[in-house]
């Protein structure tokens, strides 16, 4: 068993131990912090598939900034834990046998007769100078370059969207509403009311007869 | 040395258990959108296996759309999460019938 088998099995079981806690965890704040691990766990692999730009692409991009959005989300509402949890029951078995025959079709479809080591060798090593990073921008910038730049519209779409969705009107913000200020009229201030003029005043009671 | 059959066999079990998860957890929004993303992660690595095994820098470029496309699904998913909770104070499924569908 070499090194490299040693991390690939490492890797995978811990991607799938923690992908089934995504699925089963009670506390949705565990649930991502899980969801975490997995991601982690699979830029290892993606690392061994010699794809060293995307693994890093995806603790950075995914890791720290989908997941955290994901956790202040998570922390930002209140969830009934309870009454989530109503069909986890009910609905595990049909789950559990779906997913199953699923992975089983998956198997026999891509399994070691298919895509083994025979029909799919394992390719010639690159070359020292080789550079993963220049090898995938040779091709974006060139021959995609119109995809890439649709995906950046499509990022500032999601942008202007998610502002527009949760962004609102600051409510108890106290501004100067100059148009109103310089359009009031004595009246809608001053106030005069006739009264009998009192004979014994204290100190300690106001005046009350004319506000301003 | 590892196959590329092993590489897309870890994919489906996580595709698998992501599917499993969606139907469990049908009340729970938040874990069915951390389940597309646990699907998406496990196409990916089957992009960037197929990528690796065949030589073809092609994939690993389609993975990257994938990532740009599911980091904004996930940000308008979570804004459409907030707005619903502020205006409902809930968000179990079945109790979103705002559009009376």
């Amino acid at each position: 068993m070499t090194a490299i088998q040693i991390l690939f099995y490492l890797f995978s079981t811990i991607a799938i131990l923690s992908a089934l806690m995504v699925v089963a965890s009670t506390n949705p704040v565990r649930g991502v912090l899980s969801l975490v691990l997995t991601f982690f766990a699979m830029a290892g692999i993606w690392l061994l598939l010699h794809a060293e730009f995307l693994a890093l692409i995806l603790v950075l991009v995914y890791v720290g900034a989908v997941m955290t959005l994901f956790l202040f989300v998570v922390m930002m509402l209140r969830v009934n834990v309870a009454s989530m949890r109503e069909g986890f029951v009910r609905y595990l078995p049909f789950g559990i046998v779906l997913s199953l025959v699923i992975v089983g079709l998956i198997v026999v479809a891509i399994g070691p007769k298919q895509f083994g080591l025979t029909s799919m060798p394992i390719p010639p090593t690159k070359d020292i100078n080789y550079n993963n990073l220049a090898e995938l921008g040779m091709v974006l910038y060139t021959q995609y370059a119109y995809p890439f730049e649709i995906a950046a519209v499509l990022l500032l779409a999601a942008i202007v969207a998610a502002i527009s969705l949760t962004h609102r009107k600051p409510h108890q913000r106290k501004i100067q509403n100059i148009g109103k200020q310089i359009t009031v009229k004595r009246a809608d201030r001053v106030r005069l009311i006739a009264m009998p003029s009192v004979k014994k005043m204290n100190v300690s009671d106001k005046p009350s007869g004319e506000t301003s | 040395m590892i196959s590329l059959s092993d590489f897309l066999i870890v994919a489906a079990i996580l595709f698998g258990i992501s599917i499993a998860g969606i139907i469990i957890n049908r009340k729970n929004i938040i874990v069915l959108l951390m389940s597309i993303e646990l699907m998406l992660l496990a196409v990916n690595t089957n992009f960037i296996a197929f990528s690796y095994f065949q030589g073809n820098t092609v994939g690993e470029l389609f993975v990257f759309f994938i990532l740009a496309v599911a980091a904004a699904e996930a940000a308008i998913g979570l804004a459409i999460m907030m707005v619903l909770f502020r205006k409902s104070g809930t968000i179990e499924v079945d109790k979103l019938d705002l559009l009376k569908g």
